[in-house]
């Protein structure tokens, strides 16, 4: 193992250990060189779904989480061609549902936001689809908005892979995908969710909010007012 | 108390004058002036055109989000739109009484408020028109033009407005959209260094603030046929009034008073506003007509805002700013003043108050404290109430079972002097336009006197599928093929 640890890859020039069975861009977060992503969380599997982690492995483009690290490899992440595609890629995530930061409880502690000021995101870009997304309150203490919804399934995958239910899933294809809960009614107080569960506590976004929380945080303590995601430590993840 | 200028009887025959936009002023309206070939005036309307429709998207919402969406009506007065909303929904969280560090901080962002925006209006929107003469050169009346012949004032305004948005970023975390003020508290209070920041100038504060009312009232005792008749109209007025009948622009009681200063109510709750006030809808605005309810639409109307307030009370708390309410009250004699110009003599005793208040809260260790958030029974509606900058802000909200908002009114400072404000027009029009030949210098004269309002017209405007409109289909020479009305009810005729 000791020896694994010692080979390397290249990320934008500079050397990354990797140890036998990690992807690219858990080799890069481990050693401190951040990727741009999503739908990524170190807890899970990779779901390699969008995109922004893509990289170019001696020169053709692959999602960074679902590569497995090898030696020599010569990898370009930070680069103008690749961050043009990641910030088209936010923009149609921000028009597709319905963002509106400066009203939204997760502003400084959401990682779209976060992501897009990363990647210097000054406009949406493409037209607005304003998709009609109510809320469902049912619950007495999470609510779910849909409107922030970015398909990342990091919810279904921790009610599936750790609460060992299926509260979450993602219905319909393309375009239609959208974020169903698992209960006749369609709604969240008939499942069996729980405020314990995993999947409770994992939206990168604001479509699963505890309630009654709103902005209890004072602007200056968020988790990315201090520092730009690019600049947080791995472990914060999963805050 | 009102003109006859609102409709003229045939305006097909009248010549058109718009002044649009309306310039140095917060949002977007138009004057439109109707004359006949004698330049004699028949119909002035002040026309908001904007179209908002908070009150409308905020259904459905979590009410914890409303107070840091609502503000976003406003760049220039949103704290007074998140303290109001969170006045309103201290009650649905059982929230009877704030805890003292709650309310020191909310009022003392509110304080930053009243500073920062009264210094705006004054010195960068009004003190063009004051200081040059309202048919001054036109390319010389604004603040670049202040910075060029009066530089110390326009220093001291730049100055002061920035000190009251330290206030603000201190209190809610930004200068603009904070988020300081939360239903049942607030998520902060100040730390020992923010205060001593504040204290390190507050006093320089208090004292250019004291030199502003007193320029203010230089020009009102230099210009008294000016001062005391331009666009001048009687009318009732109302604000909140504290309970021991102070200044009060956090808290309070509504009281009103007719055109001769006799009460008209005083000490009501304003959970029962709705009891008091109605709005009536006009086909030509977005913006409403608010009226008192006992007196009807055509005498109800009422003013709002520093002129009403600062003679509503009974006395200031401040030492500095009662002073300056008695000069300012023995000077209007008998009756209240109603002159619109006096608007700014008014408002620069209260920006002194603002200072004086931020001074005092600066010395109460209460702001330092780490009880932020009171709790209690549940509530499903609320009713919060502030004197914004420019007068009376009413929010009003009902929330269901879960959470979410159900209804949401919103009666916005300038809507309360909507009348008021085209009474003033009406006035300036009869005054300087009727029978000249119509100059830019002239016109200027209306925006003078709705500036001295300071309306923020992207506030004011609510009427979502409330408007009566009437369609008129005409043919080549003008006439009349048919018509579509639909009453404010939305009934189709």
């Amino acid at each position: 193992m000791n020896q694994d640890k010692l080979e390397t890859f290249t990320l934008d020039g500079q050397p990354i250990p990797f140890s036998a069975g990690q992807t690219i861009i858990q080799a890069a977060m481990a050693a401190g060189v951040y990727i741009p992503h999503l739908c990524f969380h170190p807890e899970f599997k990779p779901h390699g779904s969008c995109k922004l982690c893509t990289v170019k492995v001696n020169g053709r483009q692959t999602a960074s989480c679902t590569y497995f690290a090898q030696a020599n490899l010569v990898v370009e992440s930070n680069i103008t061609e690749l961050n043009d595609e990641r910030r088209a890629l936010l923009q149609m995530l921000f028009v597709e549902g319905n963002h509106f930061c400066p009203s939204c409880e997760k502003s400084g502690d959401c990682q779209l936001q976060a992501t897009a000021y990363e990647l210097k995101m000054m406009s949406p870009h493409f037209d607005h689809f304003f998709p009609d997304r109510p809320v469902d309150a049912t619950h007495p203490d999470y609510l779910l908005d849909f409107n922030r919804c970015i398909l990342c399934s990091l919810c279904v995958r921790a009610s599936r892979d750790v609460d060992g239910k299926a509260v979450f899933a993602l219905s319909g294809r393309g375009i239609n995908s959208h974020l169903i809960v698992n209960a006749e009614s369609g709604n969240l107080v008939d499942t069996d969710f729980s405020s314990t569960d995993k999947a409770a506590h994992i939206c990168p976004v604001g479509v699963i909010l505890k309630k009654r929380v709103g902005f209890a945080v004072p602007i200056g303590q968020r988790r990315f007012d201090a520092q730009p995601i690019s600049a947080q430590p791995l472990s914060k993840e999963d805050v | 108390m009102t003109t006859n200028l609102e409709t003229a009887a045939h305006p097909e025959a009248l010549r058109r004058v718009a002044i649009d936009p309306v310039s140095r002023v917060e949002g977007h309206g138009k004057v439109t002036i109707l004359l006949d070939e004698h330049n004699k005036v028949h119909q002035v309307r002040l026309h908001i055109v904007e179209f908002r429709g908070f009150e409308k998207f905020i259904q459905g919402r979590p009410y914890w989000e409303v107070p840091v969406m609502v503000q976003r009506l406003c760049g220039i007065c949103p704290v007074s739109h998140q303290l109001a909303a969170s006045k309103a929904l201290d009650a649905i969280v059982g929230a009877k009484h704030v805890t003292p560090t709650a309310e020191k901080n909310r009022r003392l962002m509110h304080y930053g408020q009243i500073l920062q925006s009264h210094a705006l209006h004054f010195f960068h929107l009004c003190s063009p028109d004051l200081l040059f003469g309202f048919d001054s050169e036109v390319a010389k009346r604004n603040i670049v033009g202040i910075a060029e012949q009066h530089p110390e004032t326009a220093k001291r305004g730049i100055l002061l407005r920035k000190f009251g948005q330290e206030v603000i970023r201190h209190t809610a975390g930004k200068r603009i959209h904070g988020t300081g003020a939360v239903p049942g508290g607030v998520n902060k209070s100040l730390t020992i260094a923010e205060r001593d920041i504040l204290l390190k100038d507050i006093y320089q504060m208090v004292s250019w603030s004291r030199d502003a009312v007193h320029l203010v009232k230089q020009l009102h005792h230099q210009h008294p046929e000016l001062y005391n008749s331009f666009g001048a109209f009687r009318a009732n007025f109302m604000s909140l009034v504290g309970f021991d009948g102070s200044l009060d622009l956090y808290h309070g009681r509504l009281r009103a008073r007719d055109e001769n200063g006799k009460v008209l109510f005083d000490g009501v709750d304003y959970q029962n506003y709705s009891q008091i006030i109605a709005e009536e809808v006009k086909n030509w605005s977005y913006m409403k007509f608010p009226y008192l309810k006992s007196l009807g639409t055509e005498k109800g109307w009422y003013r709002v805002g520093p002129l009403s307030r600062v003679q509503n009370c009974d006395f200031i708390s401040t030492p500095l700013a009662e002073i300056e309410r008695r000069d300012f009250v023995a000077y209007s004699g008998v009756m209240p003043m109603h002159a619109p110009l006096g608007y700014h003599w008014a408002r620069m005793i209260e920006m002194l108050h603002a200072a004086e208040m931020i001074k005092d809260l600066l010395h109460d260790d209460d702001i330092l404290g780490s009880e932020l958030m009171a709790t209690g029974e549940r509530g499903f509606e609320g009713v919060g109430v502030i004197e914004a900058p420019r007068g009376t802000l009413i929010h009003h909200y009902r929330v269901d079972e879960q959470d979410l908002v159900t209804m949401c009114n919103l009666i916005v400072s300038t809507t309360h002097n909507n009348q008021a404000m085209n009474e003033a027009v009406r006035r300036v029009a009869q005054q300087y336009l009727h029978g000249h030949e119509v100059t830019e210098g002239l016109l200027n004269h209306i925006e003078v006197a709705i500036r001295a309002f300071d309306p923020c017209l992207s506030c004011a405007t609510h009427a979502l599928g409330k408007m009566p409109l009437e369609v008129e289909v005409l043919d080549a020479a003008g006439l009349n093929l048919s018509t579509l009305s639909r009453t404010s009810e939305g009934v189709l005729s």
